[in-house]
């Protein structure tokens, strides 16, 4: 029978799937879709290559720490301390190269580690007291803002001027680099699924989903190539006196989180028990997970990526700053994750949410300061996006549990 | 009868003053149906607790396959083969049916989970209790009624080559048509050889279903009778008296 199992059967299946409420990353396309097409038409420069390179780098660090809040969020907990605990990351790592003359490749794992020990921190406290995580990062996203400001000394800033840790958000990877960055990234992702469906076949078991796989494969490989190709585009206004072309550093460096984290969450039995924890934590607890340890490692995976986060603000903006990773960061890390489809309350979502939500945060920033709407407005827009995404959760969440 | 596959001889459990259980003795065999009847409080639930490990009775006798043992915690009961199913089910509904059936006890292979070696162990324990309800094996728990619920519960239970499973309540909560599909898997389990003991308020259910009945009162077993020798309101009357006939 599974022979006859063809592409308009997944197809209904998909959509019964979306009909009882598991709508996935749909709306966070659909905006995205939408919002494109929206400043495409409206800006002569949104949809520039230019442009394009701009808003990678802009949202790169909001994506970094809405990956790792997907963690958290997934528990049905939150961290409001994420954005600050990118800034003090970001300052320790400005601190140890500047002033202590630490090599980078010292320097950013002890800043990561760092993070991951604020998360321990966190986590001991949501898990062992059983404080709500709303009240334990409610108090160090203070903390962490007093800390910052200590690190880095009132109204200061540090500069940096480390050539790598600056390449990140300000440098490319060169032309033919971007392209064997591209066809890598391609042919690996093509050959996991193929041997994932490999597997399954011998061990025979029935799949309706493989055409469906092959679809959405081949619309990810046609964007991919259009990304690169039009990030490969020279976009430097005077290419004589220097040259602008090839896909950022940054995206390399997002694509292995990405890689890393959902094959932790999705191929790894402690990923299950994220989802498991954050299902029903009792019957975690019955079948024998380690519910605190779950918590706890979920908090440290946070910061460390927060930690890393706040290296790629420090590279943005070549210095540390006792603002970085404050004001709207936090808020639209979390929005970046629920407009990408992850829920709070818990038990459903991606990483990659993460990636399509934050790329929709951007867009809204980006694509309304190049039509020339004040910051109000901006904010209000992107307020407004939240609170649609938040109700097709809580909407799509009812209309699973009424079948 | 033949001699029972778990049994428990003078069985004592209190809780500070309250004394609950009081030198009970209880029987399950393989094979076999075992209704655990009472009223509210008559220590049927401290009872099964004693038996998946979950308390540890003060003074009495654990006889498992001829053997003395004594359980100290989830982990021993499990170990020896002895699995429950709590009424509340303890599913995560937002996990596939195969997920919830290995939480806890992946197949792993590597650093990554063994989904096809899992999904086949899955479908095969399935079938082999008759279940043709479910549509995939991969939907989420979310998606399915209660009496499918009950059933993945179930499964999961005997997954485990578990030699007694114990349902708590397993028809509390169903409709008509639900309730004969659960009692006809509860059956389905006892003729594939396990001993199955089941707590119950329903009397219909009990004598629809069981091959022996264990009625307490007020901490102390009553009686544990052959089903075929008594009627419905001998049941009532060990469940409300204590006394045999």
């Amino acid at each position: 029978m599974s022979q006859d199992l063809n592409i308009k059967q997944s197809a209904t299946d998909w959509w019964s799937k979306v009909k009882a409420g598991q709508v996935g990353a749909l709306p966070a396309l659909l905006g995205l879709l939408v919002l494109c097409i929206v400043f495409g038409t409206q800006s002569s420069v949104f949809l520039t290559p230019g442009n394009l390179a701009n808003l990678l780098t802009q949202a790169a660090a909001v994506i970094v720490i809405a990956m790792g809040l997907v963690f958290v969020l997934l528990l049905g907990e939150i961290d409001l301390s994420a954005g600050y605990a990118a800034g003090v990351c970001g300052a320790l790592l400005v601190i140890m190269i500047t002033k202590m003359d630490y090599p980078w490749f010292l320097a950013f794992p002890i800043s990561v580690l760092a993070g991951v020990l604020l998360g321990a921190i966190i986590g001991y406290l949501v898990a062992q007291l059983k404080i709500p995580s709303f009240v334990v990062t409610l108090a160090t996203f203070l903390a962490f803002q007093g800390l910052l400001l200590l690190l880095v000394g009132e109204g200061g800033t540090i500069r940096i001027e480390d050539p790598v840790i600056l390449a990140v958000e300000n440098k490319n990877l060169s032309v033919s680099y971007s392209w064997i960055f591209f066809l890598l990234t391609a042919g690996a992702h093509l050959l996991s699924g193929l041997l994932k469906f490999r597997k399954r076949k011998k061990a025979g078991l029935v799949d309706n989903l493989f055409k469906l796989w092959v679809i959405k494969t081949f619309i990810l490989i046609a964007i991919g190539t259009l990304a690169t190709w039009a990030l490969t585009v020279e976009r430097s206004n005077n290419p004589d006196l220097v040259s602008l072309r090839g896909i950022p550093y940054v995206v390399p460096v997002i694509l292995v989180l990405l890689v890393g984290a959902t094959f932790v969450l999705s191929r790894t039995s402690f990923g299950l028990h994220i989802y498991a924890v954050g299902g029903n934590a009792e019957a975690a607890r019955r079948a024998g997970i380690n519910v605190k340890m779950v918590r706890i490692t979920a908090f440290m995976i946070c910061t460390g990526f927060a930690a890393v986060a706040g290296m790629i603000f420090v590279s943005r903006a070549n210095s540390i700053s006792p603002t970085t990773g404050g004001s709207s960061t936090l808020l639209y890390a979390v929005g970046a994750a629920v407009i990408g489809g992850t829920s709070l309350f818990g038990g459903k979502g991606k990483v990659s949410d993460a990636i399509l939500g934050g790329l929709v945060v951007a867009i809204i920033d980006n694509g309304m300061a190049l039509l020339g709407y004040p910051a109000g407005i901006k904010f209000m827009v992107t307020g407004a996006v939240l609170l649609i995404s938040a109700s097709i959760d809580a909407v799509s969440r009812r209309g699973a549990s009424t079948t | 009868m033949a001699s029972p596959i778990l049994s428990l001889k003078r069985v004592n459990k209190s809780f500070g003053p309250v004394h609950v259980l009081k030198d009970v003795d209880f029987s399950a065999y393989a094979g076999k149906v075992t209704a655990l009847v009472g009223d509210n409080g008559a220590g049927k639930s401290t009872l099964i607790k004693c038996i998946a490990g979950i308390y540890t009775p003060e003074t009495g006798e654990f006889i498992f396959e001829g053997n003395p043992v004594t359980i100290s915690g989830p982990r021993d009961a499990t170990a020896l083969g002895i699995e429950i199913v709590y009424q509340d089910l303890a599913l995560c509904d937002n996990l596939d049916i195969v997920h919830n059936m290995f939480l806890g006890r992946e197949e792993i292979s590597g650093i990554t989970l063994n989904e096809s070696s899992m999904e086949s162990l899955a479908k095969k324990t399935l079938d082999g209790l008759s279940v043709r309800t479910v549509k995939s094996i991969r939907q989420k728990v979310a998606s399915l009624s209660g009496g499918q619920r009950q059933t993945v519960a179930i499964a999961r239970a005997v997954l485990w080559n578990s030699k007694v499973v114990i349902l708590d309540e397993p028809t509390a909560a169903l409709g008509v048509a639900q309730t004969e599909q659960v009692l006809k898997l509860v059956r389905q389990l006892a003729d594939n050889g396990l001993a199955v003991i089941v707590i119950s308020h329903n009397l219909n259910d009990v004598f629809q279903v069981a091959d022996n009945i264990a009625a307490m009162y007020l901490g102390s077993m009553a009686a544990q009778v052959e089903k075929n020798s008594v009627n419905q309101n001998d049941v009532v009357r060990l469940i409300t008296t204590g006394a045999q006939k």
